[in-house]
């Protein structure tokens, strides 16, 4: 028997992944404000609470599975993909969702099949997709300002300060305008000279999706994710958005500003490398990182919705099985060309 | 320089090697008791050729190898034979197994020495002679040396590897052996050269071992073996990942390593082969790192049979907070259930435990399928997928997915960080479908022997209705004619009669191979007595039919 172990623990994967999002949560707030830390501490509560009761009545030791911080990362990425003035009830449903049926009801930690985070995600859009498309405006581009507690009060109550409207506050995301005013005839060009857009993606959003990136840095550099599947994601996504580019500049908007909107690096980091609900062979994560990047493509060029990070990471979750047992890796002293199946 | 290929995988866990590292090695003070197991290698144990109240010489005979896969196994001093009976023995088990017990006489008096002239006796007589002399692997699987020195003539070795890598934590004892006794494992090295015939000789030593790549370096000066310096990491010190580290090729899945032309020698080996060789001397002793828990942490050269308990002492008196030994290292390892086994041919390291060196791992999380055991397994297994499938019993799953090429090593348990215990779940399956599989096998010989007989019995009733009906057309024909068939059918018979009887007085009696000697006896005494009776018998023509 082994008597020695690595000083690791699951706590300690979580809490790196915890605090890799902190830059980009920090670049949020700059940028658009302190809303999402009112729904960030809301969606942390709620999961804890939700993972303490199902935990209990699984008969389960609680303290162990609440340290594990699995929970918490869980309700920080649904927190992070939804708007962060949501209504309290949209975020608690949403999180409730997630740690109950999509985690625990699959078996709970280290056995659900989907992403909890995204199938919480996608129930809401689905379910309610006026509250889920309502964005916040960057603060540049905002006419009003909502304080931390003007924040908290309408994500509680609906009200907002006086004299201040819903439409002074938000706007459009760069990938939903793009998609309507390309269907009204306009080109790529004349669309994203539109203020709403930076260098590379939407104004502030890019900043954002940089600091996704440098976390993600940081969390392969401390060895909690593998290269394979962002590499593989972001990849894909490029070169599909490169070719369509190439094609029809004025209708396919540049491959780079693909990378620099919406869900990409989030995704690429974050919430396609969640281990549970992908692949295990260095082959399987590569497929799986390049299928979604190419579903993120379509979906976001021919879909209904404007991003499609979370529709291909729960496809492509359907998908993991298959991918594992058709990649298994060639074991040391086996013949290369002979299947181990046959 | 020698170009390295590495193998996938691996870990580089806290070293632990300058607590033993920095002492020479002392010889352990004679015990007064020796209790010397008969099974201390891999293959059948040894059979008992001495009796209670026998004397004994230091190196004398007192287990006889048995069968191919099997060595000998001697008195670590001279003494007095005070039983062959069970006691407790280091097995991961805890069941006792059969050991000699001496009284040492304190005389140290040895048997004749007789070197062997391996360079002119045949090679078989020379292997025979190694057999006899009970050298076994000390690297830790004590895998008799004499059968790894018979190379089959259709596949050559032409590479023989001394492997001085000793990747495991804690233990020192190849380290201060190559430091302090280069010249012998080369004079080792040599022989075992010879009897392969093989081209090259590579010494691997792990980079953490500076003196001994000097010193070893320093021995190898005026021949043509190659001293390689291998990076440390865990489990470099394994056969088949040093085979690939050093030449590339791997070991084929359930093959040998003379598969791909290598044969690996522990340099522990190396140096008992010459002290037999060249000095006479079978393995009565050998080093054992002692370290952990103990206030002076030192490698003792201690003779087999000496108690646990004893040899721990030699390294100061244990601390109160000792929970407990690990023979061997704390990825491999085992935990010893008594301080009262002996020191035997596997034991390369004896580590006291405490909870401040081995902190209790906490309680295990569910498996979130990581994959850090993946990326450190050195035959690159999916460690996650046979949990998976030990833990459900999935154990024909288990087996597609390769678990039989699993080396136990611990590295997936070492970096899991949900800490669970992963080897034993592969220990465990692996345990399961061979206990399967004997099921199996006696099912399918009681099936064939019910088969069988059932054939038998059919044609037995054949052949008698056939004998019967020719008997009848035979007396028809032959009514009162004098038969001299007849006659020399009997004579036939009676010959035959006489051949099964010899026979039967030539068979041994089965079940007495592992019975102590004194029972061993008794059974000889009753034997000489029926054959007397049997004698007697026959002296009385009249009586027999």
């Amino acid at each position: 028997m082994t008597y020695v172990a690595q000083p690791a623990s699951v706590g300690m994967i979580m809490g790196k992944v915890l605090l890799a999002l902190g830059l980009g949560i920090a670049a949020y707030v700059i940028y658009f404000g302190p809303a999402i830390l009112v729904s960030l501490t809301l969606a942390s509560l709620a999961a804890l609470a939700c993972e303490a009761l199902v935990l209990r009545l699984r008969g389960y030791v609680i303290a162990p599975f609440l340290k594990d911080g699995s929970a918490l990362v869980t309700a920080w990425l649904l927190a992070l993909s939804m708007p962060p003035l949501a209504p309290w009830w949209l975020v608690v449903a949403g999180t409730a969702f997630a740690i109950v049926v999509a985690k625990h009801l699959y078996g709970g930690l280290g056995n659900n099949l989907f992403n909890p985070a995204m199938a919480g995600y996608v129930l809401l859009l689905v379910s309610f997709p006026s509250h889920m498309t309502q964005w916040p405006a960057a603060e540049m581009l905002a006419h009003a300002h909502l304080s931390l507690l003007d924040a908290a009060i309408y994500i509680f109550t609906g009200h907002l300060p006086a004299g201040v409207t819903l439409d002074a506050i938000t706007m459009a995301t760069p990938l939903d305008m793009l998609k309507t005013q390309l269907k009204l005839g306009h080109t790529v060009n004349e669309v994203t000279r539109a203020p709403l857009y930076g260098y590379l993606g939407g104004r502030g959003s890019e900043v954002i999706a940089a600091a996704w990136l440098v976390g993600g840095l940081i969390l392969l550099k401390q060895r909690v994710i593998t290269w394979h599947v962002p590499v593989a994601m972001l990849a894909a996504l490029f070169a599909a958005a490169l070719w369509f580019h190439v094609y029809d500049p004025d209708r396919y908007v540049a491959p780079w500003f693909h990378l620099a909107t919406g869900g990409a690096m989030l995704g690429a980091f974050f919430i396609a490398t969640d281990p549970v609900t992908g692949p295990t062979t260095p082959m399987g994560k590569l497929i799986f990182g390049a299928a979604i990047g190419l579903l993120v493509y379509l979906i976001r060029t021919f879909g209904g919705y404007p991003d499609g990070v979370a529709f291909a990471v729960l496809i492509m979750n359907m998908a993991v099985p298959l991918i594992d047992l058709y990649t298994q890796p060639r074991v040391i002293g086996h013949d290369s060309k002979k299947s181990d199946r046959s | 320089m020698r170009r390295l290929y590495g193998f996938p995988g691996g870990v580089h866990p806290p070293e632990h090697k300058t607590e033993s590292s920095g002492r020479p090695i002392a010889p352990a003070p004679l015990p007064a008791r020796l209790v010397v197991p008969l099974l201390q290698h891999i293959g059948n144990p040894a059979k008992p050729v001495v009796q209670p109240g026998q004397k004994v010489l230091k190196g004398e005979l007192i287990g006889k190898a048995d069968g191919y896969i099997s060595v000998s196994v001697h008195a670590p001093t001279s003494g007095t034979v005070r039983a062959v009976e069970p006691h407790p023995v280091p097995h991961p088990s805890g069941l006792p197994a059969l050991c000699v017990v001496i009284e040492a006489d304190g005389e140290e008096r040895w048997v004749e020495k007789t070197p062997i002239d391996y360079l002119h006796l045949d090679p078989s007589e020379v292997r025979n002679r190694l057999r006899d002399m009970g050298l076994a692997g000390l690297g830790g699987a004590v895998f008799p040396t004499y059968v790894k020195l018979n190379p089959i003539p259709e596949r050559s070795v032409p590479t023989l590897v001394l492997n001085g890598c000793e990747c495991e934590p804690w233990i020192t004892c190849d380290d201060r052996l190559m430091q302090e006794r280069a010249p012998s494992i080369v004079a080792g090295a040599r022989i075992m050269r010879h009897l392969l015939d093989a081209r090259e000789v590579i010494v691997a030593i792990e980079d953490n071992k500076a003196e001994a790549i000097a010193a070893m370096r320093e021995a190898c000066r005026d021949t043509d073996f190659e001293v390689v310096v291998v990076p440390t990491l865990y489990p470099s010190g394994s056969g088949k990942q040093l085979i690939q580290l050093l030449t590339g090729r791997e070991v084929p899945s359930g093959g040998r390593s003379t598969d791909v032309g290598v044969q690996v020698f522990n340099v522990g080996t190396a140096h008992a082969l010459d002290r037999a060789v060249n000095h006479g001397e079978p393995l009565i002793s050998r080093i054992v790192t002692v370290t952990g828990n103990v206030r002076r942490p030192q490698n003792f050269e201690a003779p087999l049979g000496m108690p646990l308990a004893e040899l721990v002492t030699l390294a100061g008196t244990p601390r109160e907070d000792t929970t407990g030994y690990i023979m061997g290292g704390p990825m491999m390892g085992f935990d010893l259930n008594s301080d009262q086994v002996p020191v035997v041919k596997a034991m390369n390291c004896v580590i006291a435990r405490s909870e401040r060196l081995f902190p209790p791992l906490p309680l295990p999380l569910p498996c979130i399928r990581c994959t850090r055991c993946a990326q450190v397994c050195p035959v690159r297994l999916q460690p996650q997928d046979l949990y998976w499938f030990a833990r459900a019993k999935n154990f024909g799953k288990a087996q597609e997915h390769n678990l039989f090429d699993c080396i136990e090593c611990g590295c997936c348990a070492y970096v899991c960080p949900s800490h669970i215990p992963l080897v034993d779940y592969y220990r465990f399956a692996k345990s399961e479908i061979w206990a399967r599989e004997r099921e199996k096998k006696a099912a399918d010989r009681a099936r064939e022997r019910h088969e069988f007989r059932l054939q038998r019995l059919e044609r037995e009733k054949k052949e008698r209705a056939e004998k019967l009906a020719q008997k009848a057309v035979a007396s028809k024909d032959t009514a009162a004619m004098p038969n001299p068939d007849a006659q020399a059918k009997r004579a036939a018979i009676q010959a035959a009669i006489e051949r099964a009887r010899a026979k039967q007085a030539g068979i041994e009696p089965r079940n007495v191979s592992q019975l102590p000697p004194d029972k061993l006896k008794e059974i000889q005494e009753i034997e000489a007595r029926r054959a007397k009776l049997r004698e007697a018998m026959q002296k009385q023509p009249g009586d027999t039919p």
